[in-house]
């Protein structure tokens, strides 16, 4: 069995955030890097049915600078066999359609049974990845899963759906799956796996290499959101800030009443 | 300009969160079709009703279901292609602009100079999207194109048959967990959010609901990881809540939380982060470390 996860570097979300002085894009530096949630529910999966079934190989690939590398060294050493490393340095320009062209165009021939992708990134939040990477291979995709379980060439999904319902489906592979939040519990990774991990192929790939679709949307502008007006900020020292509050709940609404 | 939008129907319903996708078209000014894979009952809307049978089509079923609208879009020819971002939206929207060769804008909050605007990093910034496709598909933010007044109309229908079979199979719904806690009942409902870093620490907020005579509720990741059972989870995938205070503790405000409380009356909000999206829509954001200020806020609310 192959298997491929594809992971995303992203920011962290609770950095403050600062518009690039090109007015299209955010500025790196200074912000804290990790896996993106969604996908590290993807190689624990791909992990779970390694230890599953034993004889399977995983790959792990990300798109972007060499910073990256540092975020695939993590998926290594939580139980990926290999590293695909696409080097590009515009990957947060590209737009979800060049990302899956890119990785369907290394996929194509390496006859993946399985692969996982998240259901979106936490940065641009599109969604398509993983869905786009199936339609362009012409292999099943089923999006948002909470439940996995492999039986023999089969797989059975949930798909979470709004207000906590699941859809129940089956699938035959190979087939494309992207992962929502809570469908397994992303393990640590130990000491030894990360030593481990160091000796793992880790390969980079030039992203010309994979590329041949062009974009078919650009990012015209980015900016802040307006904040709403109304609120109160309150800052300052413990004790007091609970009086403050207090006194505004008083005033302002009837539970304290 | 033409749009095409796309209804959903599930279980036996249809959903009316079509009123959103009409809510757009008006928002552009355009004229608009629609296209349901749903049963006999059919959404109030003004214009023509493409409807294809769903017991024929099977629910769940994006293969089929992308084939209809492609259907669909062949006749009507629309510029552009309109889901709700919802899970049958999400899933069928990339299926279709694959195949129309079309761009696809996720998420859409809001049009600018018509131009189709995105959050992007927990909406804490916005992007505004040129597309250099001749079509466009896009999906819609829940809640982000309300109606002025209610819909009104009889639609024109025109039915569309489909045959094939589609490469998954649908084994049925499971519906969520319930019997649990009714949040929707509860007066003040205090949540805890990852902010509150580990499972010990759920009790300091069912202390601090206590005090405030009310229940204690969570964020998605909270319940993820168990600290907190699934029937408090507050959120697109939890429970929709409004009661007179709501308390976000340590919750950094993603729109699937603020989706299930954004309707409360009065809206706390404690988060070590002073730009915390869930300051947008709280009525007070206090500033601080919650591990501090929750028991000092919780022995002080007891006092009185
Ligand atoms: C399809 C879909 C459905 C979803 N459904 C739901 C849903 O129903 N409900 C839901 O909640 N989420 C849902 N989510 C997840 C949602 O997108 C967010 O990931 C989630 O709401 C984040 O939870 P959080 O705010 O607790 O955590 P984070 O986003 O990690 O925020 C933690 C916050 O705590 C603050 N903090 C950290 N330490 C402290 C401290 N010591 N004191 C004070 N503040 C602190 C941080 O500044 C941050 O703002 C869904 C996602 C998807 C894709």
């Amino acid at each position: 069995m192959k298997i491929l996860v594809c992971i995303k570097q992203v920011p962290d979300m609770e950095s403050k955030f600062k518009v690039a002085d090109s007015g299209k894009w955010y500025t790196t530096a200074d912000l804290a890097w990790r896996m993106n949630e969604y996908d590290e529910y993807g190689v624990e999966q791909a992990v779970q049915v390694k230890e599953q079934i034993k004889d399977a190989d995983i790959t792990v690939l990300s798109i972007g600078s060499g910073q990256v590398k540092e975020t695939m060294k993590k998926a290594l050493a939580m139980g990926c066999d290999r590293g695909i490393h696409i080097q590009d340095e515009t990957a947060f320009d590209k737009e979800p359609y060049q990302i899956a062209g890119i990785i369907a165009e290394y996929a194509k021939d390496k006859n993946f049974d399985l692969i996982f992708t998240g259901m979106q990134s936490q940065d641009r939040g599109s969604a398509q990845v993983g869905i786009l990477v199936g339609e362009i291979l012409d292999i099943p995709s089923v999006s948002t899963i909470v439940e996995f379980a492999y039986n023999e060439g089969d797989v059975d999904v949930s798909r979470e759906l709004e207000g906590g319902i699941k859809a129940k489906m089956t699938v035959k592979l190979p087939a494309v799956f992207t992962c929502q939040l809570g469908l397994n519990t992303p393990r640590y990774p130990t000491l030894p796996n990360i030593m481990k991990a160091k000796k793992k192929e880790l390969l980079t790939v030039a992203v010309a290499d994979l590329l041949h679709v062009n974009a078919r949307l650009v990012t015209e502008k980015m900016f802040l959101p307006e904040k709403k007006a109304g609120g109160v900020i309150l800052e300052g020292e413990i004790a007091e800030l609970a009086d403050r509050l207090i006194a505004i709940l008083k005033e302002k609404s009837t539970v304290l009443a | 300009m033409k749009i095409l939008l796309v209804a959903e129907y599930r279980d036996g319903k249809l959903l009316t969160n079509s009123n959103e996708l009409i809510g757009f078209a008006e928002t552009l000014g355009a004229e608009s079709a629609m296209v349901l894979i749903g049963g006999e009952e059919v959404p109030t809307y003004a214009g023509k009703l493409y409807l294809a049978d769903v017991t024929a089509c099977g629910e769940c079923n994006p293969d089929l279901h992308k084939q209809v609208i492609l259907e669909v879009i062949d006749k009507e020819q629309p510029d552009m292609i309109a889901f709700c971002h919802s899970s049958y939206g999400w899933d069928l929207a990339p299926r279709v602009a694959f195949a129309l060769k079309a761009a696809q804008v996720s998420e859409v909050v809001a049009v600018s100079d018509g131009k189709l605007v995105v959050p992007v990093c927990n909406a804490k910034l916005r992007r505004t999207i040129d597309c250099q496709s001749s079509r466009i598909v896009a999906t819609l933010q829940a809640g982000a194109f309300g109606l002025k007044e209610p819909p009104s109309g009889t639609p024109d229908v025109i039915k569309v048959d489909v045959a094939g079979s589609g490469r998954t199979v649908f084994r049925g719904y499971e519906a969520a967990l319930g019997g649990g806690v009714d949040l929707s009942k509860a007066a003040v409902i205090v949540s805890a959010g990852r902010g509150i870093g580990k499972a010990d620490n759920v009790g300091l907020i069912v202390k601090l609901a206590k005090a405030l005579g009310g229940e204690y509720g969570a964020s998605r990741p909270v319940v993820d990881s168990e600290w907190v059972p699934h029937d408090r989870q507050v959120g697109t995938t939890g429970q929709t809540v409004a009661p007179k205070l709501y308390v976000a503790c340590g919750i950094s405000g993603a729109i699937q939380h603020l989706a299930g409380m954004k309707k409360s009356d009065f809206i706390v909000a404690i988060n070590t982060d002073r730009d915390a999206p869930i300051g947008e829509e709280a009525d007070v954001l206090v500033v601080a470390d919650l591990l501090q200020f929750v028991p000092v806020l919780t022995e002080k609310i007891q006092a009185l």
